[in-house]
């Protein structure tokens, strides 16, 4: 009688309790996006706080849409070109996905939508490693490039069931939320963009200061209540792994906080608020990649390991001089590679013993070699990949700010607003 | 002794501090003011362009012993003209004489203790 029930009954059946949660965690994985947004708003001076966060609320818009259009098809469907990204026409505009239920038993639009925050945190987090001197047009098609050929594509290789990391030695690559995916490629690309555009003018001889350490509290705590989203939900299931994903995370969070403010409290006397959640951010970033397989113990280590290895450089960023102005290479790249590289020493065993089933045998050894060799891919694509698209695009559209618009502030050149009216009469 | 008194730009703070100190003046008192002078400033909100009638400025206090005003206001003029675009509303710069200047902490008085 109705074509579309026989239709559904070859598909799995919706699993609510997962569809709940999924649904959930694409809402928290939102709530990071404004959270970071207050994050780096806060960071930079007070002519840059809106222009700042506008990046990320741009980056919702841009990289939503662009998503639906190209994103989707591009990172999840099948192989074309020989694997660089996939595509399936089915995806074009989500128009083959409408009654689609996945075999995890979710709807595959929660699947997707989902999906798209991921891709669009990442633009927005590269950001922070070039704010307070970028035109804001520049920045639009600049994320808008890099999300379709860096992050799809990468997405693609990770996450598609046909990607060739997803398929590499026994078990994969391991990146449970995007620790290669998300926060290398944007910390790494994000130092490409800081040294290809310079240094911000009066960098580093003028003393900056926060506008707004308050926001970047608040900031940071959003993104680590949506980070349960961000990590628990890459299971894309309601059960066992979801649990073990959202204990990881939480215990790494607060094992990087109390290691960061303890190195910062030895080496400077006294520990700083941001200090503390910069602490938080490294050891979220570093359980990313590992929050499926390490037990409470692998990730007390990795947040304490990722404070470390985030603090020493940061120092060294110093020494060097680039300006990577909010640290998006110190936090996200070191503690993206942190957590990526050394997560192999703290699998669960029961992982091992599934990827030794698989391949006959399987070592730690060989599992650092895989993870390390997908490091290096994210790495070298994305510094590569960005490195093309800057040449490219700044002879089209000029990416870094006139002198003139940095002084002024980039609320008021690109946007023609001021962020705070309160130490105004009227 | 003089007491000058620039009101300037908000956003040309930074090259005003740095022309400052390049000239050898470090020691300056600054504020967030708002005033009217004969700028427009435009800015919008939601589409409605809106100038408002007080807006915000930077008021800079430097004492300065007599044979430094004019390296003071050289400074201050160089680093404003320069990056200014002929817009209206650059700002001015009020000097006045100063009677007396103690020193809080050694209770010096007069052109020793600026």
């Amino acid at each position: 009688m109705f074509p579309a029930t026989v239709y559904a009954s070859d598909m799995p059946e919706i699993d609510s309790g997962a569809t709940a949660w999924m649904l959930t965690s694409v809402a928290l994985v939102l709530l990071m996006i404004p959270g970071l947004a207050m994050f780096y708003g806060g960071l930079v001076r007070t002519k840059n706080v809106l222009g700042t966060m506008m990046h990320s609320f741009a980056a919702m818009g841009i990289m939503t849409v662009l998503w639906v259009i190209c994103g989707y098809a591009m990172a999840f469907g099948p192989n074309v070109l020989g694997g660089w990204f996939g595509w399936s026409w089915d995806y074009f505009m989500l128009a083959g996905i409408d009654e689609t239920i996945m075999d995890a038993g979710i709807p595959e639009y929660v699947f997707s939508m989902f999906q798209a925050k991921f891709a669009i945190i990442t633009p927005a987090l590269i950001a922070g490693a070039f704010a307070e001197r970028v035109s804001f047009k520049a920045y639009c098609f600049f994320i808008a490039l890099w999300g379709t050929l860096i992050y799809n594509p990468l997405c693609h290789w990770v996450w598609a069931s046909d990607g060739f990391l997803f398929n590499l030695g026994a078990k994969g690559a391991i990146d449970f939320a995007g620790g290669t995916v998300v926060h290398i490629s944007a910390g790494v690309s994000g130092l490409v963009v800081a040294i290809f555009l310079g240094g911000r003018k009066s960098f580093p001889h003028l003393p900056m200061r926060p506008n707004n350490l308050v926001m970047t509290m608040i900031g940071a705590g959003l993104l680590w209540v949506g980070w349960f989203g961000f990590n628990a939900g890459s299971s894309i299931s309601s059960g066992l792994s979801t649990a073990q994903a959202l204990t990881a995370t939480q215990i790494a969070a607060a094992a990087g906080a109390l290691a960061w403010i303890i190195i910062e409290g030895t080496h400077q006397g006294k520990a700083t608020a941001l200090g503390f959640v910069s602490g938080v951010l490294a050891g979220l970033v570093a359980i990313t990649p590992a929050a499926g397989v390490v037990k409470p113990v692998g990730a007390m280590a990795l947040g304490i390991l990722a404070s470390g290895f985030c603090y020493m450089a940061i120092l060294l960023k110093n020494r060097l001089g680039y300006d990577d102005t909010l640290d998006a290479f110190g936090i996200h790249g070191i503690g993206g590679i942190v957590g990526a590289i050394l997560l192999t020493f703290f699998i669960r065993e029961s992982w091992m013993a599934e990827a030794a089933d698989a391949a006959g045998s399987w070592t730690l050894i060989q599992q650092l070699g895989v993870q390390a060799l997908a490091v290096l891919i994210a790495i070298s694509y994305a510094a590569f990949g960005t490195w093309v698209i800057l040449i490219v695009l700044n002879k089209i559209v000029p990416i870094r700010s006139s002198a003139e618009a940095e002084m002024r502030g980039l609320d008021n050149s690109y946007h023609g607003e001021r962020g705070y009216g309160m130490t105004n009469p009227n | 002794m003089k007491l000058l008194i620039a009101i300037i730009r908000e956003n040309q703070l930074d090259q005003v501090r740095e022309a400052l100190i390049d000239a050898g003046i470090s020691r300056i008192t600054t504020s967030h003011v708002s005033g009217h002078g004969r700028s427009k400033t435009e800015e919008i909100y939601r589409g409605q362009v809106v100038v408002p009638n007080l807006v915000p400025n930077i008021r800079l206090e430097i004492a300065v012993n007599d044979d430094f005003v004019e390296t003071t206001c050289n400074a201050i003029l160089n680093a404003t003209t320069a990056h200014d675009g002929g817009l209206v509303g650059s700002g001015k710069i009020f000097i006045t004489p100063l009677e007396q200047c103690i020193r809080l902490r050694t209770g010096e008085r007069g052109p020793e203790a600026i």
